[in-house]
């Protein structure tokens, strides 16, 4: 690369991008490292271990709590970016309309408030919904978790749907293809950049979230981080990185996994 | 990798969680985290054949607000002795009358009859507890049975200090070392509590709960703590030292209420009966690693909790313990402006 | 002629309605979990405290008062509210600098990953999500395990020599920043990945064909080329780290407050719900203004294509 003159290449941008997986990579290492120690402490060095994952496997509530956040973040990340998808169609690629900039605002609403204030807000409101109808599921942490994935799955979409080239769906449409038919073969395709990093960022953020899930979740339903939290003041045991390890093993497998089918197939 | 692809491992990966399955009974408890021993739960689930499940809090403000606004699915919540007026006095707990349980007997007579509870009609006690001063005597070996430790930090201690950024527990102890009471509205004695607390900040190096494994790992080397952290971090370090301030220290204790809107009653019921049996409530003390108010459960305590100086006051510091108080409203407000002012 | 008119002003209207419906259950669930209820945020700020937390329903513009000027407990003067002042500044400062920090960083691996084989791109993109997989507490956990004294850093600079004492960094503002930066690094990363993604190269090989240096190509086509994407980033990084509170008191010591911090006393152990309320809204209207401010001078600036 080095020696043909490149027009993509741009000094020392590689090696920013190096740094920064390395320096991303870094803490994940450590953590994954300190969950086979065999010390209590997470600043020693006690020998290998596996004992953490032992304890973990047999802590219910932690096994609960961790399954209870992917499920909440893939619900939540799916709704919010098929949602996303809609609203970013609906906003871009067009003169402004009546309503435009209401739904741009309506839809980035979520992002400006602390989580704190959310957090209590949807404790008022739905603690009186719960009370009217007595359902008390998971359904208010997803609705929830929705709600404030939306401007982040939203933000990527549009971005991207900004810069789409325009002639293939013109194209389609000349060809009296349906729109939804344009939709799917033209749009989504190219599309689908910006809707992968929606979900992705969206899945994210719902799995980072403490405070709204503190406010509104009902008995029986912690989440990793809530769990945490009420760990904090005792001290976090190496518990805690058994479990992450094993669910960043899950992570990578799966999507190793369909990485290569799809590959296969393609 | 294409959309389908992704849609089925998104799909997969929600089947894959599952929600479990039901016992005869259930009983949900609200209560502090890492605060409820899973095997004293597992006996109680095995006795009353009872599926038990357990959610988590981390502040007192947090509870009384989920439980205030209602709806939650809680049956049982464990407030400290300063909340526990305040959840009777805005209705949200039910009497259940532990006084009149089969287990009361057990519990200790200056705990049988608490002025936050009077006649125990709602409550069951279920931890007690001191705020103290850690140090590491590998770092300080001078006097530290003082809040000078904090508030006039030793040079051999300055930048290594910790304080629990608890503010009723910091106002409290600030009170105490410059010689007031709590609750205090005498504006010399708050003016000389920010003063002195905004003079001391400087030689703190944090102000975190995280302080078991950071205490060990010499991150601080002192810090304001609650004795059970403090005795955790003496197993693991004997050099650090639990000290009673001579100044005046707060006593605190949690206890087990059943909430007004709770579905399972009879199973909360059985539940605070249960934890009044000496050897559930040496469990739950072996657990949480606080003292209990239930008398004869010494006996089933856990060897190096028996006479930990920690957990059992020493007879010359007890006359220093005051049971802490929940301040008025416009008190509080004061307090909270201090705090403010110290922490802006 | 008329007719025709006719017809393609029907067509825009049919448009329009499919656009909002099309955006009908983004705002739905919105309005139901996120705005709504904070019109009662909007209420509880012009009432009056409850003595333990909540709100009397009783009218009173002291919370609002109280966001600007504060009365001194000692001598009762009123003045300007210097803590909040502080403290707001405090906050801002930080998602300043970590938007900075998390665009010089994102924007060049954002590059790189889009300038990858088409196949590949994908691979880059799951390993720059995979280390976020993790919670944001768990990863915040894991920078304080690096930068501690105890840590990996001082402990090889220890053994190499290079110190003969750790440098403390855990507690102090450059591990607030270094940990800022790590764990909001992929919200900058996805959206400028996004829109670089569809960078079309023959307009960076006709630059180069008028010999544009690289930084020129870098700034004259590239940069506006992949503006939305940075715009994106930049929102999704800055104002999440106005509200940051687990980052900066894990790796900051918690000594000095955040604006969350902030808001969270008054709902807490401060009892002051119409006071955090009216706090939350002064937070929101100031992001707002900035955004605004941000979002039309970005758009001024922007290069239209497509």
């Amino acid at each position: 690369m080095a020696s043909s003159f490149s027009i993509k290449h741009q000094p020392g941008f590689t090696a920013i991008a190096a740094t920064c997986f390395v320096v991303l990579y870094l803490p994940i290492v450590v953590l994954v490292v300190y969950a086979f120690n065999a010390a209590a402490s997470t600043s020693e060095w006690g020998g290998f271990s596996l004992k953490w994952f032992q304890s973990a496997w047999q802590n219910t509530q932690v096994i609960d709590a961790t399954l209870r956040s992917f499920q909440i973040g893939a619900t939540a990340a799916i709704l919010a970016t098929i949602a996303a998808t809609m609203a970013a169609l609906a906003t871009t690629r067009t003169a402004a309309y009546p309503g435009l900039t209401f739904k741009y605002a309506a839809i980035n609403q979520p992002l400006m408030v602390p989580e704190i204030v959310t957090g209590v807000a949807l404790l008022i409101f739905f603690s009186r919904i719960k009370i009217f109808t007595g359902y008390s599921g998971l359904g208010y942490l997803i609705a929830a978790h929705t709600a404030f994935c939306i401007p982040f799955a939203y933000l990527p979409i549009r971005a991207r749907l900004e810069n789409m080239d325009l002639t293939l769906e013109r194209a389609a449409a000349d060809l009296y293809a349906t729109p939804w038919r344009t939709f799917r073969r033209i749009t989504l395709p190219l599309l689908w950049p910006g809707i992968l990093a929606g979900l992705m960022l969206a899945f994210v953020i719902s799995l980072d979230d403490v405070v709204i899930t503190e406010f509104v979740k009902s008995g029986g339903q912690d989440t990793l981080p809530t769990y945490m939290l009420g760990q904090i003041r005792r001290g976090i045991t190496p518990e805690i990185n058994a479990i992450s390890t094993v669910f960043l093993l899950l992570s990578v497998a799966i999507v190793t996994l369909f990485f290569f089918i799809s590959r296969k197939r393609d | 990798m294409n959309w389908k692809t992704t849609a089925t491992a998104m799909g997969l990966a929600l089947l894959a969680s599952t929600s479990g399955a039901f016992a005869d009974g259930v009983l949900n408890i609200y209560n502090w985290g890492n605060y409820t021993s899973p095997d004293v739960i597992k006996k109680f689930e095995e006795k009353y054949n009872v599926k038990v499940t357990i959610t988590d809090y981390d502040s007192n403000d947090t509870a009384l607000a989920k439980v205030r606004q209602g709806g939650t699915g809680f049956d049982i919540a464990v407030p400290s002795q300063t909340y526990v007026p305040i959840w009777i006095e805005e209705g949200l707990v039910q009497e259940t009358d532990p006084g009149k349980m089969e287990n009361f007997k057990n519990v200790a007579p200056e705990w049988a009859n608490p002025d936050f509870d009077p006649g125990r009609k709602y409550s069951v006690p279920w931890a007690l507890g001191t705020v103290g001063v850690v140090v590491n005597t590998e770092a300080y070996k001078g006097p530290a049975d003082s809040w000078g430790i904090i508030f006039n930090t030793p040079d051999e201690l300055k930048g290594k200090v910790n304080v629990v950024p608890e503010m009723n527990d910091v106002i409290f102890a600030a009170i105490k070392y410059v010689g007031g009471q709590q609750c205090t509205t005498d504006k010399e004695v708050l003016k000389k509590v920010r003063d002195t607390l905004v003079a001391a900040k400087p030689n703190w190096i944090a102000m975190e709960y995280n302080t078991i494994e950071k205490m060990d790992a010499g991150d601080f080397k002192a810090t304001s703590d609650w004795n059970g952290s403090a005795l955790r971090q003496r197993l693991a370090n004997p050099a650090i030292h639990y000290n009673y301030p001579k100044e005046g220290f707060g006593l605190w204790s949690d206890n087990v209420v059943v909430l007004k809107e709770a579905k399972n009653v009879e199973n909360a019921k059985l539940f605070q009966n249960f934890i009044m049996d000496p050897e559930n409530a040496a469990g739950l003390s072996a657990f949480h690693r606080y003292a209990n108010a239930i008398t004869g459960s010494d006996k089933y305590m856990p060897a190096d909790m028996k006479d930990a100086p920690e957990v059992v006051i020493p007879e010359a510091d007890k006359p220093h313990a005051e049971l802490q108080l929940m301040c008025p409203p416009d008190v509080q407000e004061l307090y909270t402006k201090i705090w403010t002012e110290l922490q802006k | 002629m008329a007719r025709a008119e006719e017809v393609a002003r029907e067509a825009e209207r049919r448009d329009i309605r499919t656009r909002w419906l099309l955006s009908a259950p983004a705002l739905v669930i919105i309005f139901v979990a996120a705005t709504g209820p904070l019109l009662i945020v909007l209420v509880y700020s012009l009432l009056t405290p409850g003595p333990y937390g909540d709100v009397k329903w009783q009218f009173s513009s002291e919370a609002w008062v109280s966001v600007f000027m504060e009365r001194d407990i000692f001598d009762d003067t009123l003045s300007l509210a210097a803590a909040h002042v502080t403290i707001f500044w405090r906050s801002i400062k930080l998602a300043i600098v970590t938007t900075i920090a998390t665009l010089a960083l994102g924007f060049p691996t954002a590059y790189f990953m889009a300038t990858r084989s088409e196949k590949t791109r994908d691979l880059w993109l799951f390993l720059i999500t995979i280390p976020f997989w993790t919670n944001l507490l768990i990863r915040t956990f894991a920078v304080l395990q690096i930068i501690r004294n105890e840590g990996i850093i001082n402990m090889a600079l220890l053994k190499l020599g290079i110190i003969s004492a750790p440098i403390q960094i855990l507690y102090s503002d450059t591990a607030i920043l270094v940990g800022m930066a790590y764990v909001y690094l992929p919200l900058m990363v996805l959206p400028v990945y996004a829109s670089m993604e569809k960078l079309d190269f023959r307009l960076v090989e006709a630059g180069y064909d008028l010999y544009a240096t690289r930084f020129q190509v870098l700034r004259r086509i590239i940069f506006p080329l992949v503006k939305p994407g940075v715009i994106a980033g930049s929102i999704l990084v800055f104002i999440p780290a106005i509200g940051a509170y687990v980052t900066p008191s894990v790796l900051g010591g918690g000594k000095n407050m955040m604006l969350s911090n902030l808001i969270e006393l008054q709902f807490g152990q401060g009892r002051n719900w119409p006071l955090g309320s009216a706090l939350s809204i002064a937070v929101m209207i100031i992001v707002m203004v900035a955004l605004l401010a941000y979002v039309r001078n970005a758009g001024r600036s922007e290069v239209r294509h497509g």
